[in-house]
């Protein structure tokens, strides 16, 4: 089950990447804060920084977001990302190492650029998350741009098993899914987007009591920040009982007052027969 | 009953014009022109107890906080990372607004003109929702200054974090949020007392705030009548794993567990029965299909053997084994054990270790003693729980399922000699990471 060793890490330079089992060199001072005036920052990222730690009493507060946006430019935390969040921000470099290396988002070693975190605890695995893993590793093998991940527990074990790709949650998965992450991914559109946990409604049935009241959505509600709506022009309905109105077939969200969207009282609070997700199969 | 999620699925709800068209930030209008120390009262008054997990009352944990003129602060625990958990996800992405207002209502009644949001960095969705609903909170003068013309001013800051689970204790936050690694510190001082900054700071739950705009409306007495006399209100249960609906409910406290089981969640597949399962997250010892009838409130729980905890649910149905997810439980609480106290360092991985000695062959029934020693050893005797939080449900499942486990172990060590165990993968702590380390 464990995934296959990566190649030796390397700088850009061709030097190796120091490791995790090599002594520190003592013979060596220890890094100082290096200086803003001769270290390279990009003015992006410098800018980025700076506005995080303006929103904080203390400067160093800002070492999480500061490491994520290095990281966004450089890839992953880099000895030279590292140098510049230190620059900006007057810290030693050894600060920000040890902060780094204790999250698991933040990564000390060259890593493909986009994330799929697994989630392999317990309730998705219950439901077949760790064939699900092995499956997104094996579609994963021939891209060398996805960087899969057994993550722990990402909260949302209400689409088990699932992932998140590049933040957007999925799920629920199955291995056959795993394939089609990848060619989502690599085509550049939304990754499975039947699937994503944002269109989802609240299965609370005592939620739908009250959804006759419902308005229909104005035109200007953004789409995708709302549960339950959908991408445009999409027709599926996602789990859940309280369906206030049905997605609309046309282009256009339907005029205010649209008797037509009225909430069905009746309802099957039924999830599991949404038609993008079969029943779940007897293990 | 609905009260946090009435309305939850309305299109739009996580804009400001939506939420105050149902009536938001009515409540704040309503404590603004009360004064602090009776919405301090109102809020005792309704004897919440904090939906994060320890579940203490919040009107006392506010009471705590030092009176006069300082740099105090809020800070909102959204690190919601107790496997099994995920209500706060739900609330935040559909209604950012509940839980601003919360806040904001709050810091009033505690004189605190500093507050964060720690969110998980996992859940980027929700904070860029959040984030939007505090863009939109400040342009309408609902932060910031003099907020709708009182004498209340307060700044509010998302912070995400990157991915630890001990940062969703408290203290491992407050170092998070300082931009440290998040590791626990010693208490006391609580960080009521000394907490962020060294300042006197409020941490609550998301749930626990986006309540408060609800309690201010409906009175703190009023909201104590719902529920039991020792677990007021609502609470919003996630329940996954082996149910048919899983999904966010929310219940009124003291309904018993079998109606939201198997009445609201559908229970297991057919043909299928409860073998045990987790009342209050991944962190509480298990109940097994005989404790269904217990009432779900936070003392009933507790008298049961076990906890409310975070109100999550995780049904494991007959189809699984102990040691299966056993050993998934252990192996997380050894990954994001932070290391600074030894018995959860050491403890967590040997009891990986240990499980792991079972799957292959090794064990004999005298290491589930040793196992559950090791347990008792952890238990009250680190600066925070993440360690107590694995050892109770190993605990409760070595002495439940001790049979079941007993017969593991025979059956493996049988397996052993006739050397048919090539199919047992081991299974090692650090495998996750095995695909970053470098080769040399």
């Amino acid at each position: 089950m464990s995934p296959a060793p990566r190649a030796v890490a390397r700088f850009g330079h061709g030097s190796r990447v120091p490791g995790w089992d090599e002594a520190v060199d003592l013979t060596k001072p220890p890094a100082v804060v290096p200086d803003l005036a001769t270290t390279e920052v990009p003015d992006e990222l410098r800018a980025t920084i700076e506005a995080a730690m303006a929103k904080y009493p203390d400067r160093r507060s800002a070492a999480i977001p500061a490491l994520h946006a290095a990281q966004e430019v450089h890839g992953w935390c880099s000895p030279e990302a590292i140098e510049q969040v230190a620059a900006v921000m007057s810290l030693t470099p050894a600060y920000l190492t040890s902060v780094a290396t204790f999250y698991d988002m933040l990564e000390t070693h060259p890593k493909p650029r986009n994330d799929v975190y697994v989630c392999t605890n317990i309730s998705c695995s219950l439901l077949g998350a760790d064939e699900f893993f092995e499956a997104m590793h094996e579609a994963a093998l021939e891209d060398v741009d996805v960087n899969v991940r057994a993550f722990e527990c990402l909260g949302a074990c209400d689409i088990a098993p699932m992932a998140s790709v590049n933040g957007e949650y999925v799920g629920p998965l199955e291995p056959a899914d795993a394939a089609r992450i990848v060619e989502d991914l690599r085509a550049g559109r939304p990754v499975l987007e039947s699937k994503q946990l944002r269109y989802r409604r609240c299965v609370d049935p005592g939620v739908a009591e009250g959804a006759a009241e419902f308005s229909p959505p104005a035109a200007d509600v953004p789409r995708t920040d709302t549960a339950g709506l959908g991408p445009e022009g999409d027709t599926v309905d996602r789990a859940g009982p309280s369906a206030p109105y049905e997605v609309p077939t046309e282009e256009e969200p339907p005029a205010p007052g649209d008797t037509s969207h009225e909430h069905a009282p009746d309802a099957e609070p039924e999830s599991k027969d949404a038609p993008d997700q079969p029943p779940r199969e007897a293990k | 009953m609905k009260i946090l999620f009435d309305g939850i699925d309305e299109p739009g709800l996580n804009t400001l014009e939506v939420y105050r068209r149902r009536g938001g930030y009515d409540a704040l209008e309503k404590a603004l022109a009360m004064e602090p120390d009776e919405v301090l009262g109102a809020i005792s008054d309704s004897q919440i107890r904090g939906r994060g997990g320890a579940g203490f009352r919040m009107g006392q944990k506010a009471s705590f906080l030092p009176h006069g003129d300082m740099e105090k602060y809020l800070v909102c625990n959204a690190d919601e990372s107790e496997p099994g958990t995920f209500k706060d996800r739900e609330l935040m992405q559909k209604s950012p607004h509940m839980l601003v207002e919360g806040i904001v209502i709050a810091t009033f009644a505690v004189g605190i003109h500093k507050a964060f949001i720690y969110i998980r960095g996992e859940y980027a969705l929700q904070a860029d929702i959040l984030e939007a609903a505090i863009a939109e909170a400040a342009d309408a003068g609902l932060l910031g200054e003099r907020i709708l013309g009182s004498g209340h001013s307060l700044s509010l800051v998302l912070h995400r974090g990157a991915g630890a689970y001990i940062c969703g204790e408290e203290t491992g936050l407050l170092d998070s949020l300082e931009g440290k690694r998040g590791n626990p510190r010693l208490k006391p001082p609580f960080p009521a007392i000394e907490g962020l900054y060294h300042g006197p700071t409020l941490i609550n739950n998301v749930e626990t705030l986006a309540t408060v705009p609800h309690i201010i409306s409906m009175g703190g007495k009023e909201y104590a009548e719902i529920g039991t006399e020792t677990s007021t209100g609502t609470k919003l249960v996630s329940i996954s794993g082996d149910v048919q609906r899983p999904g966010n409910y929310e219940i009124e406290l003291g309904i018993p567990s079998r109606e939201i089981i198997y009445d609201l969640a559908g229970g297991p597949d057919e043909g299928r029965t409860v073998k045990f399962w987790f009342p209050g997250g991944s962190s509480s010892p298990v109940l097994t299909g005989d404790d269904l009838d217990v009432p779900y409130d936070f003392d009933s729980m507790a008298k049961a053997g076990s906890m409310l905890g975070s109100g999550a649910i995780i049904v494991v149905d007959d189809t699984h084994t102990v040691l299966e997810v056993a050993l998934k439980l252990a192996k997380f609480y050894a990954h994001e054990s932070c290391g600074k106290c030894v018995p959860c360092r050491e403890g967590t991985n040997w009891t990986v270790k240990m499980l792991q000695r079972i799957q292959s062959g090794e064990a004999t029934p005298m290491d589930l003693d040793i196992m559950a020693s090791v347990q008792d050893q952890i238990i009250g005797n680190c600066l925070c729980v993440l360690g107590d939080a694995m050892a109770m449900p190993i605990g409760s499942m070595i002495v439940k399922f001790r049979e079941e486990l007993e017969a593991e172990i025979e059956a493996a060590r049988e397996r052993a000699a006739a050397g048919q165990l090539e199919d047992v993968i081991p299974i090692g702590v650090a495998d996750e990471h095995a695909g970053q380390i470098p080769v040399h």
